[in-house]
Protein backbone atom coordinates (compact mmCIF):
# COMPACT_ATOMS: atom_id res chain seq x y z
CA UNK A 1 0.00 0.00 0.00
CA UNK A 2 1.52 3.59 -1.05
CA UNK A 3 0.52 6.77 -0.21
CA UNK A 4 1.59 10.01 -2.42
CA UNK A 5 1.05 13.12 -1.17
CA UNK A 6 1.16 16.09 -3.17
CA UNK A 7 3.54 19.11 -2.18
CA UNK A 8 2.89 22.45 -3.88
CA UNK A 9 4.86 25.48 -2.81
CA UNK A 10 2.66 26.48 0.33
CA UNK A 11 1.60 23.52 1.47
CA UNK A 12 2.37 22.84 4.98
CA UNK A 13 0.80 19.46 5.96
CA UNK A 14 2.73 17.43 3.41
CA UNK A 15 5.16 16.60 6.59
CA UNK A 16 2.32 15.59 9.03
CA UNK A 17 0.63 13.39 6.60
CA UNK A 18 3.98 11.86 5.37
CA UNK A 19 4.79 11.23 9.11
CA UNK A 20 1.53 9.57 10.22
CA UNK A 21 1.55 7.64 6.90
CA UNK A 22 5.28 6.13 7.28
CA UNK A 23 5.64 6.43 10.52
CA UNK A 24 2.04 6.09 12.51
CA UNK A 25 0.45 3.52 10.01
CA UNK A 26 3.97 1.98 8.70
CA UNK A 27 2.55 2.04 5.27
CA UNK A 28 5.14 2.94 2.02
CA UNK A 29 5.06 7.24 1.07
CA UNK A 30 6.43 8.97 -1.92
CA UNK A 31 6.06 12.74 -2.37
CA UNK A 32 4.41 14.11 -5.42
CA UNK A 33 6.16 17.40 -6.30
CA UNK A 34 3.92 19.61 -8.25
CA UNK A 35 5.79 20.01 -11.14
CA UNK A 36 6.04 16.08 -11.79
CA UNK A 37 3.34 14.55 -13.68
CA UNK A 38 3.70 11.58 -12.45
CA UNK A 39 2.00 9.66 -9.50
CA UNK A 40 4.43 7.12 -9.20
CA UNK A 41 2.35 3.96 -8.61
CA UNK A 42 0.66 5.20 -5.70
CA UNK A 43 -2.92 3.42 -4.25
CA UNK A 44 -4.07 6.96 -2.87
CA UNK A 45 -3.26 10.68 -3.25
CA UNK A 46 -3.54 12.35 -0.19
CA UNK A 47 -4.23 16.77 -1.39
CA UNK A 48 -2.80 18.03 1.80
CA UNK A 49 -3.49 21.02 3.43
CA UNK A 50 -1.64 24.73 3.61
CA UNK A 51 -1.91 27.58 1.22
CA UNK A 52 -0.75 25.88 -2.11
CA UNK A 53 0.61 29.17 -4.31
CA UNK A 54 -0.32 31.50 -1.54
CA UNK A 55 -3.70 31.09 -2.39
CA UNK A 56 -3.71 34.04 -4.08
CA UNK A 57 -6.52 34.57 -6.81
CA UNK A 58 -8.93 31.71 -4.14
CA UNK A 59 -7.88 28.94 -2.17
CA UNK A 60 -6.66 26.26 -4.38
CA UNK A 61 -7.88 28.15 -8.25
CA UNK A 62 -3.73 27.95 -9.11
CA UNK A 63 -3.21 24.70 -7.63
CA UNK A 64 -5.62 22.89 -9.60
CA UNK A 65 -3.01 23.81 -12.90
CA UNK A 66 -0.23 22.24 -11.87
CA UNK A 67 0.40 19.15 -13.82
CA UNK A 68 0.44 16.74 -10.76
CA UNK A 69 -3.31 17.57 -11.35
CA UNK A 70 -4.01 16.39 -14.26
CA UNK A 71 -2.55 13.33 -13.08
CA UNK A 72 -4.56 13.35 -10.60
CA UNK A 73 -8.06 13.99 -12.20
CA UNK A 74 -7.26 10.86 -14.54
CA UNK A 75 -6.49 8.63 -11.72
CA UNK A 76 -9.52 9.55 -10.61
CA UNK A 77 -11.38 8.96 -13.25
CA UNK A 78 -9.54 5.74 -13.35
CA UNK A 79 -11.28 5.23 -9.68
CA UNK A 80 -8.19 5.72 -7.97
CA UNK A 81 -8.49 7.18 -4.13
CA UNK A 82 -8.37 11.07 -3.86
CA UNK A 83 -8.29 12.29 -0.57
CA UNK A 84 -8.14 16.37 -0.07
CA UNK A 85 -7.87 17.41 3.30
CA UNK A 86 -8.77 21.46 4.04
CA UNK A 87 -6.65 23.13 1.48
CA UNK A 88 -6.51 20.00 -0.60
CA UNK A 89 -10.57 19.86 -0.34
CA UNK A 90 -10.51 23.31 -1.77
CA UNK A 91 -7.78 22.73 -4.88
CA UNK A 92 -10.16 19.16 -5.60
CA UNK A 93 -13.78 21.68 -5.62
CA UNK A 94 -11.87 24.27 -7.86
CA UNK A 95 -10.47 21.18 -9.92
CA UNK A 96 -14.08 20.21 -10.28
CA UNK A 97 -13.48 16.79 -8.68
CA UNK A 98 -15.83 17.72 -6.03
CA UNK A 99 -19.18 19.80 -6.55
CA UNK A 100 -19.24 23.29 -4.55
CA UNK A 101 -16.73 25.32 -2.95
CA UNK A 102 -15.33 26.60 0.50
CA UNK A 103 -16.10 30.32 1.20
CA UNK A 104 -14.82 32.55 3.58
CA UNK A 105 -15.77 31.37 7.39
CA UNK A 106 -18.92 33.27 8.26
CA UNK A 107 -17.30 34.48 11.35
CA UNK A 108 -14.44 35.93 9.30
CA UNK A 109 -12.07 34.42 11.55
CA UNK A 110 -9.19 31.79 10.88
CA UNK A 111 -10.89 29.50 13.03
CA UNK A 112 -8.14 26.77 14.59
CA UNK A 113 -9.93 24.30 17.21
CA UNK A 114 -11.34 21.17 17.86
CA UNK A 115 -14.53 19.88 16.19
CA UNK A 116 -16.85 16.68 16.45
CA UNK A 117 -17.65 15.06 13.31
CA UNK A 118 -20.85 12.63 12.98
CA UNK A 119 -19.54 10.02 10.25
CA UNK A 120 -22.35 9.79 8.00
CA UNK A 121 -21.04 6.97 5.73
CA UNK A 122 -18.82 4.06 6.92
CA UNK A 123 -18.93 2.15 3.53
CA UNK A 124 -16.23 4.02 1.99
CA UNK A 125 -12.66 3.50 1.66
CA UNK A 126 -12.10 6.05 3.50
CA UNK A 127 -14.50 5.63 6.65
CA UNK A 128 -14.60 2.01 6.59
CA UNK A 129 -12.72 1.39 10.12
CA UNK A 130 -15.25 3.96 11.39
CA UNK A 131 -18.74 2.68 12.84
CA UNK A 132 -22.39 3.58 12.71
CA UNK A 133 -22.71 6.23 14.13
CA UNK A 134 -19.42 7.53 15.24
CA UNK A 135 -18.67 10.86 16.25
CA UNK A 136 -14.98 11.71 15.65
CA UNK A 137 -13.13 14.59 17.08
CA UNK A 138 -10.79 16.08 14.76
CA UNK A 139 -9.48 19.93 15.01
CA UNK A 140 -9.57 22.62 11.78
CA UNK A 141 -7.56 25.40 10.76
CA UNK A 142 -8.65 27.41 8.36
CA UNK A 143 -10.02 30.86 7.18
CA UNK A 144 -12.48 29.26 4.26
CA UNK A 145 -14.03 26.40 5.25
CA UNK A 146 -17.68 27.30 4.69
CA UNK A 147 -19.06 24.58 2.44
CA UNK A 148 -21.47 25.76 -0.15
CA UNK A 149 -23.41 24.03 -3.47
CA UNK A 150 -26.37 25.98 -5.41
CA UNK A 151 -29.48 24.77 -3.40
CA UNK A 152 -29.99 21.81 -6.90
CA UNK A 153 -26.38 20.08 -5.99
CA UNK A 154 -26.77 20.59 -2.53
CA UNK A 155 -29.79 18.77 -2.18
CA UNK A 156 -28.58 15.64 -4.95
CA UNK A 157 -25.52 15.47 -2.41
CA UNK A 158 -28.11 15.20 0.07
CA UNK A 159 -30.42 12.40 -1.82
CA UNK A 160 -27.09 10.60 -2.43
CA UNK A 161 -25.38 10.16 0.85
CA UNK A 162 -22.23 12.45 -0.47
CA UNK A 163 -22.24 14.08 3.07
CA UNK A 164 -19.94 12.08 5.07
CA UNK A 165 -18.78 14.13 8.27
CA UNK A 166 -20.93 16.81 9.57
CA UNK A 167 -20.09 19.40 12.24
CA UNK A 168 -22.10 18.17 15.57
CA UNK A 169 -21.62 18.64 19.31
CA UNK A 170 -20.35 16.18 21.72
CA UNK A 171 -23.62 13.89 21.68
CA UNK A 172 -23.72 13.65 17.59
CA UNK A 173 -26.28 16.27 17.33
CA UNK A 174 -26.42 18.66 14.43
CA UNK A 175 -26.76 22.02 15.78
CA UNK A 176 -25.84 25.34 14.17
CA UNK A 177 -23.38 26.49 16.88
CA UNK A 178 -21.20 23.19 16.23
CA UNK A 179 -20.81 24.63 13.09
CA UNK A 180 -17.53 26.61 12.81
CA UNK A 181 -17.71 28.56 9.71
CA UNK A 182 -20.85 28.97 8.60
CA UNK A 183 -21.24 25.47 6.27
CA UNK A 184 -24.42 24.99 4.53
CA UNK A 185 -25.92 22.05 6.40
CA UNK A 186 -23.02 21.69 8.70
CA UNK A 187 -21.00 19.94 5.84
CA UNK A 188 -17.33 18.85 7.02
CA UNK A 189 -16.66 16.34 4.19
CA UNK A 190 -18.23 15.02 1.01
CA UNK A 191 -17.32 12.30 -1.33
CA UNK A 192 -17.96 12.11 -5.14
CA UNK A 193 -20.88 9.99 -6.35
CA UNK A 194 -18.55 6.97 -7.45
CA UNK A 195 -17.00 7.13 -3.41
CA UNK A 196 -13.11 7.21 -4.61
CA UNK A 197 -12.94 10.95 -3.70
CA UNK A 198 -13.31 12.65 -0.81
CA UNK A 199 -12.43 16.33 0.21
CA UNK A 200 -13.15 17.20 4.14
CA UNK A 201 -11.90 20.72 6.06
CA UNK A 202 -10.59 19.25 9.30
CA UNK A 203 -7.32 17.39 10.04
CA UNK A 204 -7.20 13.74 10.52
CA UNK A 205 -3.44 14.00 9.99
CA UNK A 206 -2.95 16.10 13.18
CA UNK A 207 -5.04 13.70 15.46
CA UNK A 208 -3.38 10.26 14.69
CA UNK A 209 -1.38 10.23 17.94
CA UNK A 210 -2.20 10.07 21.49
CA UNK A 211 0.46 12.41 22.10
CA UNK A 212 -1.16 14.73 19.76
CA UNK A 213 -4.55 14.63 22.03
CA UNK A 214 -6.31 12.07 19.74
CA UNK A 215 -6.05 9.35 17.62
CA UNK A 216 -9.68 9.63 16.01
CA UNK A 217 -7.63 10.97 12.77
CA UNK A 218 -6.04 7.18 13.03
CA UNK A 219 -9.11 5.28 11.78
CA UNK A 220 -9.52 7.38 8.30
CA UNK A 221 -6.55 6.69 7.26
CA UNK A 222 -6.66 2.78 8.64
CA UNK A 223 -9.57 2.67 6.27
CA UNK A 224 -7.89 3.83 3.61
CA UNK A 225 -5.11 1.06 3.81
CA UNK A 226 -7.77 -1.68 4.69
CA UNK A 227 -9.67 -0.85 1.26
CA UNK A 228 -6.39 -0.74 -0.99
CA UNK A 229 -5.34 -4.13 0.64
CA UNK A 230 -8.48 -5.19 -0.04
CA UNK A 231 -7.93 -4.64 -3.87
CA UNK A 232 -4.60 -5.61 -3.91
CA UNK A 233 -5.50 -8.88 -2.67
CA UNK A 234 -8.36 -9.66 -4.91
CA UNK B 1 -6.32 46.43 -24.37
CA UNK B 2 -6.72 46.85 -20.89
CA UNK B 3 -9.83 44.74 -19.59
CA UNK B 4 -10.88 46.08 -15.95
CA UNK B 5 -12.65 42.66 -14.45
CA UNK B 6 -15.27 43.18 -11.46
CA UNK B 7 -15.76 40.07 -9.76
CA UNK B 8 -18.55 39.73 -7.17
CA UNK B 9 -19.88 37.25 -5.17
CA UNK B 10 -23.27 35.33 -6.39
CA UNK B 11 -26.35 37.09 -4.85
CA UNK B 12 -27.39 33.35 -3.28
CA UNK B 13 -23.80 33.05 -1.40
CA UNK B 14 -23.45 34.42 2.07
CA UNK B 15 -20.96 37.41 2.05
CA UNK B 16 -19.95 38.13 5.31
CA UNK B 17 -17.35 40.71 4.70
CA UNK B 18 -20.37 42.53 2.70
CA UNK B 19 -22.29 42.63 5.71
CA UNK B 20 -19.34 43.22 8.31
CA UNK B 21 -18.50 46.32 6.28
CA UNK B 22 -22.46 47.26 5.81
CA UNK B 23 -22.17 47.34 9.76
CA UNK B 24 -19.23 49.35 9.90
CA UNK B 25 -20.99 51.78 7.79
CA UNK B 26 -24.09 52.39 9.48
CA UNK B 27 -22.28 52.35 12.97
CA UNK B 28 -20.74 55.44 11.32
CA UNK B 29 -24.13 56.81 10.86
CA UNK B 30 -24.79 56.08 6.94
CA UNK B 31 -27.66 54.47 7.86
CA UNK B 32 -29.04 54.92 3.82
CA UNK B 33 -26.75 51.49 3.25
CA UNK B 34 -29.65 48.78 2.61
CA UNK B 35 -26.45 46.56 1.19
CA UNK B 36 -23.06 45.82 0.69
CA UNK B 37 -21.23 43.24 -1.48
CA UNK B 38 -17.53 42.74 -1.27
CA UNK B 39 -15.53 41.64 -4.63
CA UNK B 40 -12.60 41.58 -6.51
CA UNK B 41 -10.90 44.12 -9.02
CA UNK B 42 -8.65 42.66 -11.30
CA UNK B 43 -6.92 44.82 -14.46
CA UNK B 44 -5.84 43.01 -17.32
CA UNK B 45 -3.56 43.90 -20.16
CA UNK B 46 -3.57 42.05 -23.05
CA UNK B 47 -1.93 42.33 -26.24
CA UNK B 48 -4.12 42.05 -28.96
CA UNK B 49 -5.44 43.10 -32.76
CA UNK B 50 -8.92 43.91 -32.10
CA UNK B 51 -11.57 44.67 -29.22
CA UNK B 52 -13.31 41.70 -30.52
CA UNK B 53 -10.56 39.89 -30.40
CA UNK B 54 -10.03 41.25 -26.17
CA UNK B 55 -13.54 40.34 -25.63
CA UNK B 56 -13.62 36.60 -26.58
CA UNK B 57 -10.07 36.48 -24.92
CA UNK B 58 -11.04 37.96 -21.26
CA UNK B 59 -14.39 36.01 -21.37
CA UNK B 60 -12.45 32.78 -21.27
CA UNK B 61 -9.45 34.31 -18.67
CA UNK B 62 -12.92 35.11 -16.48
CA UNK B 63 -14.20 31.23 -17.36
CA UNK B 64 -11.31 29.42 -16.47
CA UNK B 65 -9.69 31.15 -13.84
CA UNK B 66 -10.71 34.71 -12.70
CA UNK B 67 -13.92 34.03 -11.66
CA UNK B 68 -15.44 30.53 -9.76
CA UNK B 69 -18.88 30.08 -11.61
CA UNK B 70 -20.04 28.30 -8.56
CA UNK B 71 -19.71 31.13 -6.31
CA UNK B 72 -18.84 34.39 -8.30
CA UNK B 73 -20.41 36.29 -10.96
CA UNK B 74 -17.95 38.80 -13.32
CA UNK B 75 -17.89 41.30 -16.18
CA UNK B 76 -15.35 43.77 -17.44
CA UNK B 77 -14.97 46.78 -19.48
CA UNK B 78 -12.23 47.24 -22.30
CA UNK B 79 -10.24 50.37 -22.84
CA UNK B 80 -7.24 50.97 -24.92
CA UNK B 81 -4.22 51.14 -23.13
CA UNK B 82 -2.25 53.08 -25.67
CA UNK B 83 0.28 50.66 -26.20
CA UNK B 84 -2.47 49.12 -28.73
CA UNK B 85 -1.05 47.17 -32.07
Amino acid sequence: MKFGVVVFPGTWSDRDCGWVVDQVLGAELTYLWHKEADLKGVDCVIVPGGFSYGDHLRTGAIARFAPVMEKVGEFADRGGLVWGICNGFQVLCEAGLLPGALLRNSSLEFRCEWTNLVVERTDLPFTNACDDGDILRIPISHGEGSYFADPATLSRLEQQGQVVFRYADEEGRVRPNANPNGSLHNIAGIVNSRGNVLGMMPHPERCSEAELGGTDGLKLFRSVMHAAEKVLTA
Amino acid sequence: MIARVIVTPKPVVNDPQGITVRQGLAALGFAEVSDVRVGKYIEVNLDVATEREARERVEKMCKQLLANHVIEDYRFDLEPNGKGR
